[in-house]
């Protein structure tokens, strides 16, 4: 029982650590808290990446996460995004190299329906390129957080590729609407979502029209809702977050005219949307019991803005990182903190996160979260330390589990919940997987064909889609490949070791030597984080 | 995964592990089954079942109507108002037995015409609602009587649709050029590996125990198939149908556990170039009616117990548009197969194709609830209570008029 004064003392030094943040400094990190802050602000962990935390700590680790500018990138990665040739384009030059024909474009001649379907097909490589880019920078990019977050943002604003010209824009969206501001304030990222042609197409606003106004023509003749509702339901506020019907029709008026630029589109200009005046409300509207005056552009700056200062939007955020980043049920004086520091902060998300990470709930919640597919496919190959040139076989196995990249259809995104993946059927998957990977199967080390056998990308619902099965059949010969060679299991034990249960030690040591590897990467303990 | 799931398996878990599926003397035989079949992007409906007689019907469609009964490439005469899409001939057998129905009109009550909004609508059973997690097949899975068993409900094709997303494990067979491809489990020795390294009581393993269970009766059914070597060659996605069907049927037949079963067929969504007699639409519908009549004769004595539902997310607008197409209406016509049913008969309550009668002056008008349809199929062919219906289909209004008859028995 120490005495009075020592015991204050001990507390104030506890509080004095825990307000400058230095929460994982005392000892020198264990592997199993550096494994463990890999797993979660990273895809998983690596060689290089534990010896890299090692040797810096957590807390100097995390800060440097924060700052992704400050990080140079990987040569290697810049290389292989140079050679993906529409991530270059921007939205207006997409549209014209790769866009529905006009005749303006066919010398004043309709194009055949034929016509059509071929330039739709030539366009499936955008989406493809896409995917390659997120899957290398996922698996090698040194801004390891800045991509976690990508993840969690693009699916917080979803958009779905296989929606009409969505298809064309989901890389351009990815990088200028989510990237810049994946780790700045809230309120850029999310009015950098709302003048994107991929959102504002996705979501309908560019219909949305004042009914009989000026500009009202063709399919753009009145009041479509859909973006002001999911822009307060899922975006900002949540689906409890206050707000009326009302206040969705509000939205609605004030953000008529927030619609694509169809003549720069069609003429190459430079910007893919615009406000049309033309097509906005100018009455005075009630916005969450604000009076919005009519000024145009403005009203929807000033709405937007509202819905980022609100106190239910900080809620809804910091549950929904709380939820990503700890537990799929996660503990409410985390959420409560994070949302505290989300509004104290006008929502700096790296504020927010550094308070996140350097928590005692987020130190205490190894093992606590089902990876997602993406997750899992990305830390098999990061731990296994396999070259992948060829990204195909991770994208094909990640749309056979069920979250293809960007063919997310509804506008919530995937989740990130154990009940959402968890089934039998992507156990089996995930196992056959994690098998021919650890047997050396997996087509990933040469770079693939070059003119795809068929469009990998869903053209929309309409069609059916079968994605490449992972194929993990030895007899088979493949002309190109070189003889598969089962992965060493020693590193990638070496590496894991500390999460690895003492049942799948065992497992593993009974286990014939070509299986070894792959019993690790498709085990219970490596299918969480 | 539900309670009574795990105590089921917490008991199979002390068995030998996999000697080969285990057929439980449970009373399958007899027990009803229920395919349905979703055709996604929205089928053209008023040119697979013909309303002939409406002269607004011609004069919306210069180019892509289908002709009447009697005519060069004109409709198949189903009675006096409406005629099937001569592609869909193969069908006639069955409608002539009387075990062919179709409900006209029908559809989801929302207003929304976007493919995916729509669809989502028509498997979460909750039109208009887009926060219910899981699909109505799931949810008729948990109100099934009997303990549950790795194959009850079977989905076949490339990813779990959300129609039987759930709590209740569902075996998800991918069909078509993949199919029978052996996987990495069906090894004995990667199972036996596995088998130690999954051997808990967590969910987990669990999970994984089901999956090799329902992955060892699926191999078991699809031994010594011809078809499997067919399947190898690769057939073309667009015709997979009545290959899919056929290996449909035979699962159902060896392996009495199946109960519900969906599949999904796209490519519908013919808004340019459609066709009439031929063409687009025509060339979809026909493997869709030959795998339809292959589930039929493939079943043979189970097509007694067995109900399968054809369903859209919405039909097509009644006027051709400028690109010799259709676009995204409203209405659609609801197709019922199979020993049960009371065929030879189009149901529904007609509204008619003058502009007045259409929905929003564009489209053919629902008048019957899908909902209705397929909580009809549910409580008299499937046999579940009335009170399990507020639980399948949440809010769903009650029905206008008695959809009863339908079924015959």
């Amino acid at each position: 029982m120490a005495p009075r004064p020592l015991k204050i003392l001990a507390v104030c030094c506890v509080a004095a650590l825990a307000l400058i943040g230095a929460a994982w400094a005392d000892p020198p990190p264990t592997d199993a808290q550096i494994i463990h802050v890999l797993n979660r602000m990273a895809f998983g962990p690596t060689q290089a990446d534990v010896a890299h935390v090692e040797a810096i700590g957590i807390d100097r680790y995390i800060d440097e996460q924060l700052h992704p500018d400050k990080i140079a990138e990987s040569a290697e990665l810049t290389t292989r995004l140079a050679g993906l040739g529409t991530l270059k384009l921007d939205p207006v030059q997409l549209f014209n190299e790769y866009g529905p024909i006009f005749p303006a474009m066919n010398g004043g001649v309709k194009p055949t329906p034929e016509e059509q379907k071929a330039r739709r097909q030539r366009a499936n490589i955008i989406v493809q390129q896409a995917q390659d880019a997120r899957i290398w920078r996922a698996l090698y990019s040194k801004r390891q957080l800045q991509e976690v977050m990508i993840d969690f943002w693009f699916n917080h604003f979803n958009i779905f590729a296989g929606k009409g010209l969505d298809h064309l824009w989901v890389g351009r969206y990815e990088a200028d609407a989510i990237r810049p501001y994946a780790l700045g304030h809230f309120r850029d990222l999310l009015l950098a979502t709302a003048h994107s042609p991929a959102m504002l197409f996705y979501l309908d606003n560019q219909l949305n029209t004042a009914p009989g106004s000026p500009g009202a023509k063709g399919d753009a003749t009145g009041i479509n809702e859909n973006y002001a509702r999911e822009i307060m339901e899922l975006h900002t506020l949540g689906v409890d977050g206050g707000y009326t019907q009302n206040d969705v029709i509000a939205l609605a008026h004030i953000l008529t005219g927030w619609t694509l630029n169809r003549g720069n589109l069609r003429l190459g200009g430079r910007d893919a949307t615009w406000f049309d005046p033309a097509r906005h409300d100018f009455t005075e509207k009630t916005f969450l019991g604000r009076t919005i005056e009519p000024s145009g552009e403005q009203e929807g700056v000033q709405a937007i803005g509202m819905l980022a200062a609100s106190p239910a939007t900080a809620r809804h955020i910091a549950f929904q990182l709380a939820q990503y980043f700890v537990a799929d049920n996660p503990p409410k004086s985390l959420v409560d903190k994070l949302a505290q520091r989300f509004q104290s902060t006008d929502g700096d998300i790296a504020a927010v996160l550094k308070t996140l990470l350097t928590s005692r709930e987020f130190r205490d919640s190894a093992g606590q979260k089902y990876k997602t597919p993406f997750v899992y496919v990305v830390s098999a190959a990061r731990a296994a330390g396999v070259e992948v040139n060829n990204p195909r076989p991770l994208i094909g196995t990640m749309a056979r589990l069920g979250e293809g990249l960007y063919q997310c259809q509804t506008p919530d995104g995937y989740k990130n919940t154990e009940d959402t993946w968890l089934s039998p059927d992507a156990t089996t998957l995930r196992i056959g997987f994690a098998t021919a990977l650890g047997r050396g199967n997996l087509p990933v080390k040469n770079p693939p064909p070059e003119q795809p056998a068929a469009a990998p990308a869903m053209a929309g619902p309409q069609m059916q889609q079968q994605p490449q099965l992972v194929s993990d059949q030895p007899g088979q010969p493949k002309p190109e490949q070189p003889k598969p060679q089962p992965l060493d299991p020693a590193p990638i034990e070496a590496l894991l070791g500390p999460t690895l249960s003492d049942n799948t030690k065992t497992a593993v040591t009974e286990a014939p030597d070509n299986l070894k590897a792959a019993l690790v990467l498709g085990s219970p303990d490596f299918m969480r984080r | 995964m539900n309670r009574r799931d795990l105590l089921a398996l917490a008991g199979s878990a002390a068995l030998a592990p996999m000697l080969g599926p285990i057929r439980t003397a449970r009373a399958d035989a007899g027990a009803p089954r229920l395919i349905v079949v979703m055709l996604r992007g929205a089928v053209d409906g008023l040119n697979v079942v013909v309303p002939y007689n409406d002269q607004a019907y011609y004069e919306s469609r210069p180019t892509i109507a289908i002709q009447k009964p009697g005519a060069d490439n004109g409709a198949v005469q189903l009675d006096g108002r409406f005629g099937l899409h001569p592609a869909l001939a193969g069908l006639m057998p069955l409608w002539n037995e009387k075990k062919l129905a179709f409900i006209h009109a029908a559809g989801s009550p929302d207003p929304n015409r976007s493919h995916f909004d729509a669809q989502q609508y028509i498997e979460n059973g909750t039109p208009g609602r887009q926060a219910t997690a899981d699909g109505w097949m799931n949810r008729t899975l948990a109100a099934l009587p009997g303990t549950r068993t790795p194959t009850d409900a079977l989905s076949v094709g490339p990813v779990l649709p959300f129609i039987l997303r759930g709590p209740i494990s569902v075996a998800n067979l991918p069909l078509g050029p993949n199919a029978a491809q052996p996987m990495a489990i069906d090894q004995p020795q990667v199972a036996s590996a596995f088998d130690k390294l999954y051997s808990g009581t967590d969910r987990q393993s669990l999970a994984y125990r089901q999956g090799r269970e329902a992955r060892t009766e699926l191999v078991a059914d699809m031994a010594g198939d011809e078809e499997q070597k067919m399947a190898n060659n690769g057939a073309p996605p667009a015709n997979t149908f009545p290959a899919m069907a056929n290996r449909l049927a035979g699962l159902m037949t060896k392996d009495p556990h199946i109960r519900l079963a969906f599949a999904a067929l796209g490519e519908w969504d013919t808004h340019v170039n459609q066709g009439a007699h031929d063409g687009q639409l025509a060339v979809r519908l026909r493997p869709l009616g030959d795998g339809l009549a292959a589930l039929a004769s493939g079943l043979g004595p189970l097509w007694n117990d067995t109900v399968v539902v054809v369903i859209s997310e919405f039909g097509r607008t009644v006027h051709e548009n400028g690109n010799r197409g259709t676009d995204h209406g409203h209405g659609n016509v609801i197709w019922l197969a199979g020993g049960g049913v009371n065929g030879g008969k189009v149901y529904g309550d007609w509204p008619g194709l003058a502009t007045a009668q259409l929905y929003q002056g564009r489209d053919l008008a629902v008048t019957t609830d899908y909902r209705h349809v397929l909580a009809t199929v549910l409580k008299r062919h499937m046999h579940l209570p009335d009170a399990t219906m507020a639980k399948i289909f949440p809010g769903m209004p009650a029905p206008k008029g008695n959809l009863g008859q339908i079924l015959s028995a």
